[in-house]
């Protein structure tokens, strides 16, 4: 590593310092690390939220809260996951710091766009949660605010309505800026096909952003006008049709999923050449399905409403289009395993996440598809079935993706290198704390458990004691991974440029980055992932 | 802001270009969600929907339809003036767009004002006794053309702040991106408005 004339983006001082060095900086590092303390701040709000969830549900009948509580709970812990954590998760924070970095580029190509989404974001956080300390009570529609419910409910729901609005632009934004970096700033000699599969990921994300978002915002306006000018849209006293909500709110929320496993998937593409030391195999059909998933994506949401009431030609449609949406997803996982084939495995904590990954992951998808078949969807409709499949893949996927990541970056971040043998049993505790609390709601679906009660019948409490120890254990290994970062962070060894023997370009400069990234752009030769 | 100074200066109109077209099709898509809710209960109120429409003034409609064509075509001009590099011409231009703007708004104006004094608002007694359709109809009518009127505004703020640019010569003949931008804007509001005119006053 050559000696540094430049200072770090961590130690550089510009026009402010100290806190506001950081929250008026438009580097696209700093950016990315605002957006990761106050993710991980929410985030563990909303797992909170979630344990106390699952300690209600540790025996039948009331146990810690009563039934309207509950409800409040589910519901802010619904909007805090999603649209304050796994949406923006992945883009904004390894999208942030590592996009321009590995394609060679100083910074995003609307470096004030990009920290003014970050401020977009913390205002509709705030908005969101303000629900919860004005008004009527907590909102209490589940994170989908349901019409006719969402203007019927006296709680307080135009705080979570409109902070879900303007949470959009701030991921509207986030994609308009990531699409034109990557069109405009690319360093020479990567052209499209010699770009890294987590940018491609981006890419793909970055378009539905852009495109699927409106339709949520302004769904939500509508549901506002409802509310507040008693508009008739989704009432069915005033003519409307409340069925209508649900087909305009799965259109943004379905591709919305892909926004949040996409970039999943992006750095599990990059982790796993690292340590396999093999170049990926089948980069073009990586690309490929990334796309595709974007494509179609867009076509499925109605098997979210399968017994809303639909035409059976439309649920035949649906069907057909969730299981095509299957295929790129299942050649993501093949490519990922060959990848795997014959290379020397370099065994660590990010490669643990990833490899754990791939596991939980083709549990998710694999229970997509019994949601996806018409006839059995039918019978788990709104069952605990649901929320494990989800938690599987949202959680499983986008939370594994994003732990695989921030340790594999980690070096890069901070210069300094995490405490192997906590993150190791961090990962231990957490895989099987994970898979205690999510397995046995797939059996307790099958039998009819429903979804968003804070009670359920005395035959399922024994599957239910097993979840909710497995949620204190999940618990536990989440706070000895994010101790371990916190603690490497500030004292961890010194990182060298390349710990894990990587090739993309970020592998290429100091750890932590000078402030421009590159003393001088590079000019690009070899394909990604190139070992010989 | 801070760091900017290290950050080498470059500008790339280009870059700039693509970002507003992609933020256009958001625009493009945010009233999407609207013409797919009109068009889902046009189809379910065709009776109503044609009866409320005659209750909207053609006249009113036509004379706004022609102003905001008229004040595309001088956002236009000022950008061809900008690049020959007349700059008075290019102001007065900017200006003419802004003045019609406003008497779009003003029209707007009178034309609400007119449905509210015959009770044809959402949450009306008046609107409620009508029946469903027409409550649909009128939602949609203020909700769309609100949102519209909305986009006006703005385009307003926008224009006037590169009008002041070009006042100030921050916007000269070698660097006009800003200005093509904030026209491609005004272009989008004018083809919403196209496609609203006939939805709301000529289909019958």
């Amino acid at each position: 590593m050559s000696e540094s004339k430049q200072p770090s983006y961590l130690e550089y001082q510009g026009k402010y310092k100290g806190l506001f060095g950081w929250i008026f900086s438009v580097d696209h590092k700093r950016i990315g690390l605002l957006y990761m303390y106050s993710i991980m701040t929410f985030f563990i709000v909303g797992a909170t939220l979630g344990l106390l969830m699952k300690l209600e549900l540790i025996a039948p009948g009331k146990t810690i809260m009563d039934a309207q509580t509950y409800n409040g709970l589910f519901t802010l812990h619904g909007i805090t996951m999603i649209f304050l954590i796994v949406i923006p998760g992945i883009p904004a924070i390894l999208g942030n710091f590592f996009l321009p970095i590995m394609i060679g580029a100083k910074d995003v190509a609307f470096p004030r766009l990009n920290l003014l989404s970050w401020w977009i974001y913390i205002i509709g956080a705030v908005i969101a949660l303000s629900s919860q300390f004005m008004g009527s009570g907590p909102p209490d529609t589940g994170w989908t605010f349901y019409a006719p419910y969402s203007f019927k409910t006296t709680t307080n729901m135009l705080p979570a309505v409109l902070g879900a609005f303007t949470l959009g632009f701030s991921s509207i934004l986030t994609g308009l800026n990531f699409i034109v970096t990557m069109h405009r700033m690319r360093a020479p000699g990567m052209n499209w096909m010699k770009m890294p599969l987590f940018p491609w990921t981006l890419y793909g994300t970055a378009w539905i952003q852009l495109l699927a978002t409106p339709i949520v915002g302004i769904t939500l306006l509508m549901v506002v006008a409802e509310r507040t000018l008693h508009v008739g849209f989704f009432d069915p006293a005033l003519g409307g049709d409340p069925v209508l909500y649900q087909h305009l709110f799965w259109i943004y929320s379905h591709p919305a999923v892909y926004v949040m496993i996409l970039p999943a998937m992006g750095v599990i593409s990059e982790i796993l050449p690292t340590f396999a030391r093999k170049t990926i195999f089948g980069y073009k059909a990586i690309v490929a399905s990334t796309l595709a998933i974007a494509f179609v994506g867009y076509f499925v949401w109605g098997h979210h409403m399968f017994t809303a009431g639909m035409s059976g030609t439309a649920q035949f449609a649906f069907s057909f289009l969730t299981f095509l949406v299957a295929i790129p997803s299942a050649i993501k996982v093949f490519n990922w395993i060959s990848t795997l084939y014959k290379g020397s495995i370099h065994l660590a904590v990010p490669f643990y996440w990833a490899a754990s990954f791939i596991f939980v992951f083709m549990i998710g998808g694999l229970s997509g598809l019994v949601l996806g078949a018409l006839s059995t969807n039918v019978h788990v409709h709104d069952t605990a079935f649901v929320v494990a499949h989800f938690h599987f893949i949202v959680f499983g996927g986008v939370g594994f993706a994003f732990m695989a990541g921030i340790h594999y970056w980690f070096p890069k971040i901070y210069g300094r290198m995490y405490d192997e043998s906590w993150a190791l049993t961090g990962w231990v505790v957490f895989f099987l704390g994970f898979l205690a609390l999510y397995s046995p709601m797939f059996y307790l679906g099958m039998k009819g458990m429903p979804r968003r009660y804070f009670d359920y019948l005395p035959e399922y409490h024994g599957p239910n004691i097993f979840s909710s120890l497995g949620a204190v254990v999940m618990i536990f290994g989440l706070a000895l991974i994010i101790i371990n970062l916190i603690r490497s962070a500030r004292k961890g060894e010194k990182a060298t440029a390349n710990p894990w023997n990587g090739t993309t370009l970020e592998w290429t400069i100091e750890s932590p980055p000078i402030l421009e990234n590159f003393e001088e752009i590079p000019t690009v030769t070899e394909p990604p992932y190139h070992y010989k | 802001m801070e760091q900017t100074s290290t950050h080498t200066e470059h500008r790339d109109d280009t870059a700039s270009k693509i970002g507003m077209w992609l933020f256009i099709f958001t625009e493009l898509l945010l009233f999407g969600g609207l013409f797919i809710v009109y068009s889902v209960y046009r189809f379910k109120n065709p009776v109503a929907f044609h009866l409320a429409a005659e209750e909207l003034s053609k006249l009113i409609g036509t004379i706004n339809t022609v102003i905001l064509l008229i004040s595309s075509m001088t956002v236009a001009m000022s950008i061809s003036a900008i690049q020959l590099a007349d700059r008075k011409k290019a102001i007065l231009l900017l200006s003419g767009t802004i003045t019609l703007a406003l008497v779009f708004l003003v029209n707007k104006y009178f034309e609400w004002h007119g449905k509210f004094e015959h009770g044809l608002y959402p949450g009306s007694q008046e609107l409620f006794d009508l029946g469903q359709g027409d409550i649909l109809f009128f939602g949609l009518y203020f909700t769309m053309t609100g949102l519209h009127a909305l986009h006006i505004i703005v385009g307003i703020i926008v224009l006037t702040v590169m009008l002041v640019k070009v006042i100030k010569k921050n916007i000269q003949s070698d660097n006009y991106a800003q200005l093509e931008n904030a026209g491609l804007y005004w272009h989008l509001v004018d083809l919403i408005w196209i496609f609203l005119f006939p939805l709301f006053y000529l289909i019958s």
